[in-house]
């Protein structure tokens, strides 16, 4: 097996793994740009990829054919942005632990999406779905010799939808007014606040930002990777992506290139096994591989990034 | 007096609007919330095999919530309590299966202490980045998780496997189950597991409030730089904090492998008795008699929650709601107060 060959099964497996990764990291990126802690982005996954998966089925049998999962993913927009509201509401306005109130956000995600799973299909799980986003070869560009197959052949479209949103996201929070306030709001409020800046207004966006992508992240999940939603459907990818953020350094390329790095971790722990060095490898070092090398690199050369100023702080007018 | 009503009102408070809450969404959903939340209760106050599991069901709940308490009065958030727990739970079945001929008042101490001294070193990983490297926690302690859930499997599947995809059982020397428990609570798997999880209540509260070095955690919990400037090392405290905190989760694990199951199972997914950890902590109010009664409520809860699914189906992830709003109902805690202070200022006028 030469290189190539590994390159053509490592690389499109790790990109098309990183997506959701992408997607919800960017979504924590808004989110902590804003001053407000979010690990409740499992959670909003969770919801996502619930409501990604729900709403594909119903879209095949409403006669959506193949663009249910697309009209999926605008529902999970929309309820993801709802659904961190909860978040929102306990942290900004009742000032709650933004840590803990992420963590309950967790809670309930977990327990809200198996409970109207169960009520609404009668079982532990959804349906597969038919309709799901399928991989297809990029027009011309898979023409290009080497990196054409290996970049854009056999891709989902999803990926480049996440990848380009990324440089969006990027151009929204250094390049805009609306960016510039997001990030003096998480740096210091207070001078935000005396600049007309209206703090917990700027709050509650990002955070529902964050819910709109976390919840995307989460059904491009279900209708690419897993294909249902179950219980154990979205099981630490929204830490994953939290990491990645941290990682990345709270900057949207920085975001995708450590959840790609994430997702090409991941795809080792899938593909390895068709690799001639990696099979040697005991395959637990490969399923932890992603996390351990997160702790290494936080420990070693970004350890010293700095989170926004005010994280993690309630704002209260007039308190010094 | 006034005060300590005060502080009591806050997790009563929450626990009753979560249980409003649940009502609603199962009225809503179609169910019968009066008929449910009977079932629910009448069990687990009356019927002896429930109130048995509810007890069992304490007993990890209280370790794992005094696990998250320890880290929270000394300022850090311990979300690894769940991969302290699975290394403890191993290493304390490994001591119980490989270790023979001791007998039980030698055997049951070491092996739970094989589990406290597993789970305090997987504290010790990201207390010492902490520490060293002001590595966030939050994060070391959610990817210690998944390494632990994966090594743990791996170390069954590779060296330990039974048939039925677990460890082979322990020693009966090792085993904190009692017929005579069982016996009296209707065949639960109630085991003498609980002792010692409020033994460690007790352990708790001595270390932070009697003994020196507890005074210098909570002094580093609540500002670390003025401990600093008073002369307390700062970074040891924190290593020895995620320690302690790792060793209370590593004991949680000592009393599935040990009591609860007598074996331990390769885990497709985390048991979520360490994420729970962190709303018990929370309801007590990090207090080792608080935590003891909010795992009281909670697992109650739990066990009773399958009564609730026989007698009037509802899905049990309906208890999960009801708890994370609590959770969320204890942390804006600040509601609470604006409430009494509104209360309090239309009483003056």
């Amino acid at each position: 097996m030469d290189l190539m060959q590994i390159l053509g099964i490592i690389i499109p497996t790790a990109i098309f793994a990183a997506a959701p990764l992408i997607l919800t990291a960017l979504g924590g990126v808004f989110s902590e740009r804003s001053g407000v802690v979010n690990i409740g982005l499992e959670g909003l996954m969770m919801m996502g990829a619930f409501i990604g998966a729900v709403f594909t089925f119903y879209g095949e049998t409403w006669g959506f054919g193949s663009a249910s999962p697309w009209f999926s993913f605008v529902m999970a927009i929309l309820i993801g942005a709802i659904f961190s509201l909860l978040h929102a509401v306990a942290s900004i306005t009742f000032k709650a632990d933004q840590v803990v109130s992420g963590v309950a956000l967790n809670f309930l995600a977990a327990g809200l999406t198996i409970f109207l799973v169960k009520k609404i299909f009668d079982a532990g799980q959804t349906p597969y779905l038919n309709e799901r986003i399928f991989k297809s070869d990029v027009p011309l560009l898979s023409d290009i010799p080497i990196i054409g197959p290996l970049l854009f052949g056999k891709a989902y479209v999803t990926s480049y939808v996440a990848i380009a949103l990324a440089f969006v996201v990027w151009f929204i929070i250094f390049k805009t007014p609306f960016g510039l306030r997001l990030r003096a709001v998480g740096e210091h409020p207070m001078a935000a606040d005396t600049m007309g800046v209206n703090v917990t207004k700027m709050r509650y966006i990002a955070v529902m930002l964050s819910g709109a992508f976390a919840g995307l992240g989460g059904a491009v999940y279900a209708t690419s990777i897993s294909g249902n939603f179950t219980h154990s459907t979205i099981a630490g990818q929204g830490f994953m992506a939290l990491a990645a953020m941290i990682f990345g350094k709270w900057h949207p390329l920085g975001a995708l290139g450590a959840a790609l790095f994430f997702g090409l971790a991941q795809s080792l722990s899938i593909t390895g096994q068709q690799i001639p060095l990696l099979k040697e490898i005991p395959h637990v070092f490969l399923l932890i591989s992603p996390y351990v090398l997160t702790i290494l690199a936080l420990a070693g050369f970004v350890g010293r990034a700095d989170a926004p100023k005010a994280i993690g702080k309630p704002y209260e007018k007039g308190k010094r | 007096m006034q005060k300590l009503l005060f502080k009591l009102s806050v997790p009563v408070i929450a626990v009753a609007l979560g249980l409003l809450v649940g009502g609603i969404i199962m009225l809503t959903s179609g169910y019968e919330p009066i008929k449910a939340y009977t079932a629910l209760f009448s069990v687990i106050f009356t019927d002896s095999y429930f109130i048995g599991e509810t007890v069992r069901q304490m007993t990890p709940l209280i370790l794992s919530g005094l696990a998250v308490a320890f880290a929270f009065r000394t300022g850090l958030f311990n979300i690894g309590v769940e991969g302290q727990l699975l290394v403890g739970w191993l290493a304390s079945v490994y001591v119980g299966i490989a270790v023979e001929g001791l007998p039980a008042f030698i055997h049951i101490p070491l092996a739970i202490l094989a589990g406290a001294l597993a789970g305090a070193l997987w504290g010790l990983v990201p207390g010492y980045l902490k520490a060293k490297f002001m590595v966030h926690e939050v994060i070391t302690t959610i990817m210690m998780n998944y390494v632990a859930l994966h090594v743990t499997n791996s170390i069954i599947r590779s060296y330990l496997l039974a048939p039925g995809e677990r460890t082979e059982e322990i020693q009966s020397s090792a085993s904190l189950s009692s017929m005579f428990l069982q016996e009296i609570t209707d065949f639960s798997r109630l085991h003498y597991g609980i002792v010692v999880a409020i033994l460690g209540a007790i352990v708790m509260w001595y270390l932070l409030w009697k003994t020196t070095t507890g005074y210098e955690l909570r002094a580093v919990g609540f500002n670390q730089h003025a401990s600093n400037y008073a002369g307390i090392n700062v970074s040891k405290n924190i290593i020895l904090s995620m320690c302690i905190s790792g060793a209370f989760a590593g004991v949680a694990g000592a009393m599935e492998g040990l009591g609860t199951y007598q074996y331990m199972t390769i885990n497709a997914a985390f048991t979520g008795v360490g994420f729970d950890g962190i709303a018990v902590a929370l309801l007590g109010a990090n207090s080792a008699i608080g935590i003891i009664l909010a795992a009281g409520l909670f697992g109650g809860l739990k066990i009773g929650a399958l009564n609730m699914q026989a007698v009037a189906q509802v899905p049990p992830e309906l208890i999960t709601i009801v708890i994370a709003l609590i959770i969320f109902f204890v942390a804006s805690s600040y509601l609470v107060h604006w409430l009494r202070n509104r209360i309090n200022r239309r009483g003056k006028i």
